[in-house]
């Protein structure tokens, strides 16, 4: 449930419409939904190629907001073009100059991390007008769950059979440490922080904002298509996903359950873990362990 | 004014008021850009430049640029159109008359900074409109054109104004700048109506097709390209009336009328052949020359009539496919088979890398053909000027 008062400036009016084709039990539309309730109709989005650029792509379109696909590695790039002429169309009279236009890519965590590392850092290093949200689900689900840079260590993909050897890409750090005005982690499974961050990017005058959303995959991480949010959830509390926001350089959490779980009981549901050993889960905890205490979680 | 072929090109996007200029340094490109800048700084051009991080970045600024409504203007050359690839059918895809100017550079290895037109011709089935132009007086009136081209609703494609780099894109080179106000009457505001990101009406650019929709979608592009020939031609000639130049729209003849052998030819290398065909004709030996001034749409027809009465057309690549020979030759070829009398084809391959082709080695190569096809000498049809070993 989402608090009122939270969502009460919301549009009732869907967006983003029933009857898409994601596949059941994803979190994506859910995503989707409360994105675009919260930059409303008078928003452009950019898509990269990803799961979620699907339901908007496939005729008839089940999105009530424009959207541009231009190839895997663009949605950051797209904003840049779309920001720059929005502005000089409003220079030059050809739009009102007051009327605010919200700009904002969705993009997947190979899209985000991979293919389009360099168009998004550069993106960001320009400061360019717009909020980009990462659509983590830890793989290339799309082409058939193929390991990205943001898939967990030790994760099974039809791409690391025995488990990925590499850690996950700490991405939200590394956006942060370009200094744009607006860095925040969040998860399908806390609609109300989402919201509250969603809005706060959504309300900057200018720059580049990014929202990185963990999204758990029911047909990917192998577990039932109505445990997503409680895959979510499970994440957040056990410490393996941390929810924070960084603003003008200071890092501050915006969650902390009250006793944090251990990571077995969020690996143990999930087909992408079922190959590990007790030895592995504990190196998994102890990592884990070392990472909260960073931040006094 | 004296300009380099790279300052004739962002005066030509200054006087067409581009509005929106994505772009990414490369040799030889590069100092269009920095013109595009120091306009935009002093004010002469109003207009927001965009300094992507890559090439591949640039068409897709591009592209939401000109999606979202601004007139834009890119340039680019070499690796960096390579790079660009996957974009240039996304701009043509759905259908943003985008114009870049391209300064031709070959592609590596070995690495060098030298002109070919592999680079642009490596684009050919991206679905974009291709002009090659030779000096800095076409290269600003053609930009200015490809606008005029690429915005009118029978077209809506993009275009590339190609000429080589450093000897055409650094050349100091008299232009006569066309009046502004003159400009602004040959070349109205853009207006899009066909796609445009706003809030106002929602459309998704780029969908999802199944291959119920994939054919028509490509169909439409193909009757656009063919649309564009006439365009172009109309374009060419009303730019003629207002501002007393022309190009001869898409292939532009020399001497042709009486001529028994041509050599075709794109860019630079069109004046050498000039040169070729008025000393040949001293000489007595009827000599004309064609340059194919738009490579897509490739202008079949055209070229038929204008080669109808030849006995030998050759053909100058300054690129090659490797495997099969020069790019241009290939769709010479292929153009003029279906004619019941052709002229004998010849290509050579020649220039690849900012290799200088001089008079001298024009006038002997179109001697040596003339003298093979007269005492029909069956030789390899696609030869190779001035390699090492080979002479």
């Amino acid at each position: 449930m989402i608090r009122k008062e939270i969502a009460q400036d919301l549009p009732r009016r869907e967006y983003f419409k029933g009857g898409h084709t994601l596949c059941p039990g994803c979190p994506g539309g859910i995503l989707w939904r409360l994105v675009t309730k919260v930059m409303g109709e008078n928003s452009i989005s950019t898509l990269g190629a990803t799961c979620i650029s699907l339901p908007p792509a496939i005729f008839p379109s089940v999105l009530d907001i424009p959207s541009i696909y231009v190839s895997m590695a663009t949605p950051a790039p797209l904003i840049s073009g779309v920001s720059a002429a929005l502005r000089i169309l409003k220079r030059k009279g050809k739009l009102a100059k007051d009327e605010k236009i919200n700009v904002f890519a969705m993009a997947g965590d190979g899209g985000t991390a991979d293919i389009g590392f360099a168009g998004l850092s550069g993106a960001a290093e320009r400061n360019d007008d717009g909020t980009y949200f990462c659509f983590d689900n830890e793989a290339y689900m799309n082409t058939g769950i193929q390991r990205s840079s943001l898939t967990p260590e030790k994760t099974w993909t039809t791409s690391t059979l025995e488990g990925k050897s590499q850690p996950k890409k700490n991405l939200p750090l590394i956006m942060a440490a370009h200094g744009i005005p607006y860095v925040a982690t969040a998860s399908v499974g806390f609609p109300d922080d989402f919201i509250v961050k969603a809005k706060k990017a959504r309300d900057m005058e200018g720059g580049f904002r990014y929202i990185h959303v963990h999204s758990p995959c029911p047909t990917g991480w192998r577990f039932p298509e109505k445990k997503a949010i409680e895959m979510a959830r499970l994440a957040v509390d056990c410490g393996m996903w941390l929810l924070y926001e960084v603003t003008q350089g200071d890092l501050t959490l915006t969650y902390r359950p009250a006793r944090r779980k251990p990571v077995e009981e969020y690996l143990s549901k999930q087909g992408r873990f079922s190959h590990l050993s007790k030895t592995e889960i504990e190196e998994i905890q102890a990592k884990v362990d070392r990472e909260c205490r960073k931040y006094d979680f | 004014m004296m300009l380099t072929g790279n300052y004739a090109a962002a005066y030509g996007a200054k006087l067409a008021r581009v509005e929106a200029v994505p772009v990414y340094p490369i040799t030889p490109q590069t100092t269009v850009m920095e013109k595009i800048i120091e306009l935009i700084k002093t004010g002469e051009l109003e207009a927001e430049y965009i300094p992507l991080e890559s090439e591949h970045s640039v068409m897709a600024a591009a592209i939401a640029a000109e999606a979202t409504g601004a007139r834009v203007f890119t340039a680019s050359s070499s690796q960096g159109i390579a790079y660009m690839h996957e974009n240039l059918f996304v701009a043509s895809g759905l259908r943003l008359p985008i114009v870049l100017a391209l300064a031709n550079r070959c592609l590596s290895p070995p690495i060098s900074i030298y002109p070919d037109h592999s680079d642009s011709l490596a684009q050919r089935d991206t679905g974009w409109i291709q002009y090659y132009v030779e000096n800095a007086q076409e290269i600003v009136d053609t930009v200015i054109q490809s606008y005029r081209v690429s915005e009118n609703k029978e077209v809506l494609l993009p275009v590339a104004v190609c000429y080589e780099g450093l000897i055409v894109s650094h050349f100091l080179e008299p232009v006569e700048l066309p009046d502004q106000r003159l400009v602004d009457q040959f070349l109205p505001p853009y207006e899009p109506q066909h796609v445009l990101l706003s809030p106002k009406k929602v459309m998704h650019l780029s969908v999802y097709v199944s291959d119920q929709y994939f054919m028509e979608y490509k169909y439409q592009q193909q009757e656009a390209m063919e649309n564009a020939k006439r365009v172009i031609e109309e374009v060419d000639q009303e730019f003629g009336e207002k501002f007393g130049r022309t190009y001869g729209g898409l292939l532009q003849p020399y001497r042709m009328d009486d001529a028994e052998v041509a050599i075709l030819a794109m860019g630079s290398n069109c004046g050498l052949a000039r040169m070729a065909v008025d000393d040949f004709r001293k000489e007595g030996i009827p000599l004309g020359s064609v340059k194919l001034r738009v490579f897509r749409p490739f202008p079949e027809e055209e070229l038929r009539a204008m080669t109808k009465n030849l006995k030998l057309l050759i053909v100058l690549d300054r690129d090659v496919s490797i495997g099969m020979g020069g790019i241009v030759y290939s769709e010479v070829a292929g153009s003029l088979y279906p004619m019941k009398s052709k002229p004998a084809l010849v290509n050579y391959i020649v220039g690849l890398g900012g290799r200088v082709l001089t008079l001298d080695r024009l006038k002997a190569l179109t001697r040596d053909a003339i003298t093979c096809t007269k005492e029909e000498r069956q030789e390899r049809s696609v030869r190779w000027v001035g390699v090492r070993g080979l002479e």
